[in-house]
């Protein structure tokens, strides 16, 4: 398969094949992972800029590693050190990176499309790392390879995604993939955080908790920014755990050998209990791992040939 | 000597006497003397319209020239250019400048201005509120005095109900329309893009359709009890024509314009954040544009009106959030009603003509939008079987923030002309 894409905008665009070729493309890599001398030269001479205008932790240092993994050259760049705040603009920060000669950047920022502002004005390969909420393409990549892992398959499935999916690029992005691979997507949430006609992307929507997790394999439970109280999403945080914190009891309504994920930073007691989280059925830390592997693909088939 | 200008041969179309002829219009001392087969007066100057549609000079009744404050977006000067280059003689501007225009002087400014370097007819629309605050009237007997032909708070609702009655109420004496912006913002809020399917797949915060139709519900209820004049600008979704249908059947004096750029895009086509999608109104979804074309073919509303709001390139290259609302459309205006009205089979030429036209200016209670004997002669002169390329470098508007860039249009304006004198005439 020829992989011809300049940037990684979203899974949106991508075909399952793509997504499949990433997929296959990292399973050489996770491999890597486990060496003694977990390097290859596979990106000498290119150089990657993270350009982070949104506070992240796990993403960037999976990035950073990944870039490190390839031997690429890497500047770092965060919204608190930039001239974002001296009025600068995104495209003239980029611009004047760019004018240093670089080859890629991964870009995290908090305004939907801000990525594909750049991929259209800049000759470089662009990766989405994160745009507001609209898709995080490397997390759902890295879930789906965990699930591949663990699961064997992605086909015939069912997902149940909980959370505040109307704020959330990584349930999106998620939907995409796992539709796109051929699973049963459901969303669940209160109705104040489910974004209008999302079962037109091809899932199925649930107000009620125990009823999304009643026979699904897999169960995706997604971080609850505080600030959603305050703005009149949400009565209170306590009110949200009644109704929608994952316990033992909730999840003996899934299948058996259910797998519990979480893209982190997880809210412990909120989301789902410290129990859970550490449990024989999470595997929140195989996708922190898988998520290395993943971004190495990714940078590897954007950049390698060009 | 002989004096005068004879447009020759030119199909005359002229809503207002129900007129569509191939015959000779004879223009002389700023107004039409004579329109006739075959005219054989002398002239001094001639157009041969042979093949072309001679209209009354278009009216848009809602445009942003941004003077006073952002020359750098647009001037009277380059704005009303871009109103010749698309066949409008009179355009009406928004009072939300820097200052508004809630001042007489303002208003006599604006007037200074156009008179000085405009092109076109510019007619100032003066604020209701003084600062376009909300909170207390704009004298607006003196703003009318000055010649404010209507009066708007445009780009924000005037949210207090009990200034807004007071408003109608007192323009009763003045027999001036307040033209209503509706938009309840508590809903808008934070919103870039129409709330919807594109919303939730672009990851972007919508703007419902309700924020719009509550602010048109209760309009339409202080217009019924103070029996006064309403014009609601830009409306967007197929329930804010329906309130609107319902009020007009029960005699309430409601009038509404609808943009060229709501009847040609969805928000189906916001699929790569270009920021010149981004206006409010926002985009809708099909059904509304549905329902919008069904309102112009049963008189719903009344006036296709541009919105025209430049935004420099600086300003538009930001992204989808901070990037401003607005596009232009002066220069795009005819073209797009021709392609997505008549076209279409929306309405027919006449019809179509009649919203940009004398609508308008009944309205607006101007004596203009005729081609009518010893009226004042602005006539646009178009060739319908032209068809022309959208590009960024042809605006005479000193912005670009067009969404239609790249779009192949049918219809070219030839040449724009007012009180007998050509003001624009287009490169071959």
């Amino acid at each position: 398969m020829n992989f011809n894409r300049k940037d990684l905008l979203g899974i949106e665009s991508l075909t399952k094949e793509e997504i499949l070729f990433i997929l296959e493309t990292a399973k050489s890599f996770r491999e890597v992972l486990d060496r003694p001398i977990k390097k290859v030269p596979t990106l000498r001479g290119k150089t990657v800029v993270n350009l982070f205008f949104e506070s992240s932790t796990r993403t960037r240092m999976s990035f950073e590693l990944a870039e490190k993994r390839l031997s690429a050259d890497i500047l770092n760049f965060s919204a608190s050190t930039s001239s974002s705040t001296k009025g600068e603009t995104l495209l003239d920060t980029a611009r004047n990176i760019l004018a240093m000669k670089v080859d890629c950047f991964v870009l995290r920022h908090s305004t939907p499309g801000t990525p594909h502002l750049l991929a259209k004005k800049l000759p470089v390969s662009i990766i989405n790392a994160g745009d507001g909420a609209h898709e995080h393409p490397t997390q759902a990549l890295l879930d789906l390879y965990t699930i591949r892992e663990k699961k064997g398959k992605i086909e015939g499935l069912k997902i149940a995604i909980v959370g505040d999916i109307a704020h959330s690029r990584v349930a999106r992005s998620n939907i995409w993939g796992m539709c796109k691979l051929g699973a049963k997507v459901r969303v669940c949430g209160p109705p104040t955080l489910i974004p209008p006609l999302v079962e037109k992307m091809g899932v199925e929507v649930f107000y009620s908790l125990e009823d999304a997790l009643t026979g699904v394999d897999i169960v995706m439970m997604l971080r609850i920014q505080k600030e959603r109280q305050n703005k009149g999403f949400l009565p209170s945080n306590s009110e949200y755990i009644d109704f929608f914190s994952l316990n033992e009891e909730k999840l003996n309504l899934a299948q058996p050998d259910v797998l519990v994920m979480h893209p982190g930073p997880v809210n412990r007691g909120i989301e789902l209990p410290a129990r859970i989280a550490d449990g024989e059925k999470s595997i929140i830390l195989d996708q922190v791992t898988n998520g290395v592997a993943v971004r190495m693909a990714v940078l590897y088939l954007l950049l390698a040939k060009r | 000597m002989p004096e005068g200008l004879l447009i020759k041969g030119g199909r005359v179309l002229d809503p207002a006497s129900n007129l569509d002829e191939i015959c000779d219009v004879f223009i002389k001392e700023g107004k039409v003397r004579k329109i006739a087969r075959n005219i054989n007066l002398s002239y001094s100057e001639l157009i041969d319209a042979s093949d072309k549609i001679v209209i009354p000079g278009l009216i848009d009744m809602h445009v942003h020239l941004r003077e006073p404050g952002r020359e750098d977006e647009e001037t009277i000067e380059s704005g009303s250019r871009a109103a010749a280059r698309g066949g409008f003689t009179t355009v009406c501007c928004m009072p939300n400048t820097d200052p508004p225009i809630d001042d007489p002087s303002l208003v006599k400014f604006i007037y200074e201005q156009a008179k000085s370097k405009g092109v076109v007819e510019v007619l100032p629309v003066a604020t209701i509120t003084k600062n376009r605050e909300g909170e207390e009237l704009s004298p607006m007997g003196r703003l009318k005095e000055a010649g404010a032909i209507a009066f708007s708070d445009d780009g924000s609702w005037v949210t207090n109900s009990a200034l807004m009655r007071r408003a109608l109420e007192y323009v009763k004496m003045l027999s001036l329309p307040i033209i209503s912006h509706c938009e309840d913002k508590s809903l808008s809020a934070e919103g870039v893009m129409n709330e919807g399917y594109f919303s939730t797949v672009n990851g972007l915060a919508g703007i419902p359709r309700e924020a719009e139709e509550v602010a048109i519900f209760r309009d339409l209820a202080l217009a019924k009890m103070t029996d006064s004049s309403l014009h609601l600008a830009h409306v967007s979704t197929a329930n804010s024509v329906r309130l609107i249908r319902k009020a007009k059947n029960t005699g309430i004096k409601v009038t509404a314009e609808v943009t060229p750029h709501h009847l040609a895009i969805s928000d189906e086509g916001i699929t790569d954040f270009n920021t010149n999608t981004k206006v409010n109104p926002p985009f809708r979804g099909k059904e509304d544009i549905e329902l919008l074309k069904e309102s112009l073919r049963d008189n719903t509303i009344d006036v296709i009106a541009t919105d025209h709001a430049p935004h420099t390139v600086e300003e538009k290259e930001r992204d989808y959030e901070e990037a401003p609302f607005g596009v232009i459309g002066l220069e795009t205006a005819l073209s797009l009603v021709l392609r997505e009205v008549v076209e279409k089979k929306v309405l027919s030429l006449m019809q179509a003509i009649a919203r940009l036209t004398v609508n308008p200016a009944r309205i607006l209670g101007i004596d203009r939008g005729e081609i009518r004997e010893e009226v004042k002669a602005n006539i646009t002169i178009f060739d319908p079987g032209k068809s022309w390329l959208v590009r960024e470098e042809e605006f005479l508007s000193q912005s670009s923030n067009s969404p239609f860039l790249g779009w192949k249009l049918p219809g070219k304006v030839e040449w724009t002309i007012i009180g007998g004198k050509v003001v624009y005439r287009s490169e071959k």
